[in-house]
């Protein structure tokens, strides 16, 4: 019962695959936008906040639905993307994207909370020393920010391993394409005699999140340690 | 030399002072909510105010009747805050480096070996901030500022944070930058024994203003300017050291008269300044005899300023210098204190505290 089969490995191998390139993508995108909110006052700070967190709150089947109409081969953004080549709908890289995005909210909130706990006095210093704002960045923010952003990171990987609503209705369910192993559950208890292969895909799950779980509490607990200058 | 002129308005509070800092020292003296942290970060750029003009060396730093506000990152300071603000993240001699990196190729380069040895940290280098002492971190903030090469040092209270203890452990090496590099510093204080010890340059300022600015001997012995109040009075007077005595006294002849105070640490014919605190001196028309009191300094009346207290401010012309006296009206009217009246100043050896006392190269 405990060799995994070809259609399971399939689905482990595709899920990291998603979740791989979901967390690394997203990643810049998501430490820019809580830079942004958690130091920056601009007008429309609480839509942009809202936006971000719209994915936690929506059912996700309403997340995969908009992106279908947004990114599907006819929507305003997949039309001119399909024109230079980039097919989200019904690909791998569908999936990534909405895991990308569901996960999204989770990984600016990692990372907000450990750039508000950087002393913004630290950021003055350097400046006064000669940093300018990209440099301070560099050399003071993110440094004192990298567990975190680790820590966010992880869980957003997780999260978009996961992913099951907004990616069935964005790119269905085609094994070997956009079959993750939530999706492989879900098909395998459709089909009469597959729980064995759902109950490996399942204890797979829970073996992932817990260890992802786990390595974010260390490195959150890191975050302190470093900003204290230990 | 620096050069600043400021108007900035808050809710309920007004700025408008304008200075000059020559090399040495500039302390700008006042009590807390006089604007003299207003007048640093505008300096370093940290505030923006509604007009001013400020400029280093001709180097223009803002005028706000051109537009030209150069960012923070680009004037080139070096700012020692309150809390010495080290980076956690990087050892010592990490944070000494850090504003190498950004300093133009042009910039005057303080030698690293030499200012570690100057401030004493060799030993912490590859330490972390986090298990430096408060002392040990305001002296690594020092280097860090030093080493950026900057063109003007700003230092806002950076004692304030420290026991007194820790406070003697920093004061001598403010002296020794003063005395021994030549990047001017903006020192912000509200402490007389500070002022005292490190002024080149006083700049007073109260309720925005400044209510007077000149050398620090000058200012500290005008009984006109009490900018933290008649508590803080005190005149300052130039010493040498003659000698160590026997019991623990050290003897010091000022502008002919001889001293004691508590032992210092300066070898004789060593310069000093030594602050007076006006509440310590004691006035008698008659040289007094049988005294414990071990310093007189005989004078002459040149002011008397009454308050709306008991007390009056006399300034007493003395051969060691000016020398403030607070004493109460009704002596002063015992005694017929006036202009002109000649009289003694008695000083207790005790009431000269080691704080009062500092090396004496910066005094104009």
């Amino acid at each position: 019962m405990w060799g995994l089969g070809a259609e399971e490995w399939q689905a482990v191998a595709l899920s990291l695959r998603v979740a791989a390139l979901a967390t690394l993508v997203s990643l810049p995108f998501a430490v820019f936008t809580a830079h942004l909110l958690a130091r920056r006052a601009f007008p429309g700070k609480a839509l942009l906040n809202g936006l971000v967190h719209l994915p936690l709150i929506l059912p996700p089947v309403v997340t995969g639905y908009i992106l279908l109409l947004l990114f599907g081969t006819q929507g305003p953004i997949g039309a001119p993307l399909k024109e230079i080549g980039v097919i989200f709908a019904f690909r791998w890289t569908g999936a990534a994207l909405a895991a990308g995005i569901m996960a999204f909210p989770l990984m600016v909130r990692a990372i907000r909370l450990s750039i508000e706990a950087v002393d913004p006095r630290l950021e003055q210093a350097a400046a006064t020393l000669g940093a300018s704002r990209a440099w301070v960045f560099a050399t003071v923010t993110l440094p004192m920010i990298l567990p975190g952003i680790l820590a966010g990171g992880i869980v957003a990987f997780a999260k978009a391993m996961g992913e099951f609503g907004a990616t069935i209705t964005f790119v269905s369910n085609i094994p070997g394409q956009t079959q993750t192993i939530p999706l492989a559950i879900y098909a395998f208890l459709e089909v009469p005699g597959a729980e064995g292969s759902a109950i490996r895909l399942v204890l797979i799950s829970v073996g992932i999140a817990m260890a992802a779980l786990l390595l974010s509490e260390l490195l959150a607990t890191r975050v302190a340690r470093r900003v204290g200058g230990r | 030399m620096l050069s600043v002129s400021l108007r900035h308005r808050f809710s309920g509070f007004a700025l408008d002072a304008a200075f000059d800092a020559p090399p040495g020292i500039t302390v700008l003296f006042g009590r807390s909510g006089s604007g003299k942290t207003t007048v640093v970060n505008a300096v370093a750029g940290l505030l923006t105010p509604e007009e001013g003009h400020i400029a280093i060396d001709g180097r223009t730093l803002l005028d706000t009747r051109t537009g030209v506000s150069l960012p923070t990152h680009r004037r080139r300071l070096g700012y020692i805050f309150q809390e010495a603000r080290l980076f956690p993240h990087l050892s010592v001699r990490g944070n000494l480096r850090y504003g190498r990196w950004f300093a133009p190729r042009s910039a005057p380069r303080e030698d690293m070996a030499r200012v570690v040895e100057m401030l004493g940290i060799g030993h912490l280098l590859d330490r972390r901030p986090g298990g430096l002492s408060g002392g040990e971190r305001q002296r690594v903030a020092i280097g860090r500022a030093l080493l950026s090469g900057p063109g003007l040092i700003l230092a806002d209270e950076p004692l304030a944070a420290l026991d007194e203890a820790r406070k003697a452990e920093i004061l001598p090496y403010f002296e020794r930058l003063r005395d021994e590099v030549s990047v001017p510093i903006l020192y912000v204080s509200h402490s007389a024994a500070e002022v005292a010890r490190l002024a080149t340059t006083v700049v007073a300022l109260q309720d925005g203003r400044v209510l007077r600015q000149g050398p620090a001997a000058e200012v500290l012995g005008d009984p006109m300017v009490l900018p933290t109040g008649v508590r803080g009075a005190g005149a300052l007077l130039a010493a040498v050291v003659v000698r160590h005595h026997e019991d623990g006294l050290t003897e010091l002849s000022a502008g002919g008269v001889p001293l004691f105070i508590p032992r210092v640490p300066q070898d004789a014919g060593r310069k000093l300044r030594l602050r007076i605190a006006a509440q310590e001196v004691i006035l008698s028309r008659q040289r007094p005899e049988g005294l414990s009191a071990l310093n007189i300094l005989p004078g002459t009346v040149e002011s008397i300023r009454g308050g709306e207290g008991p007390g009056a401010m006399v300034a007493l012309a003395t051969p060691a210098g000016r020398v403030l006296a607070r004493v109460t009206r009704r002596s002063a009217d015992l005694l017929g204190l006036a202009v002109g009246v000649e009289c003694h100043a008695v000083v207790k050896s005790v009431a000269i505290a080691p704080e009062d006392v500092g090396g004496g190269e910066g005094t104009a």
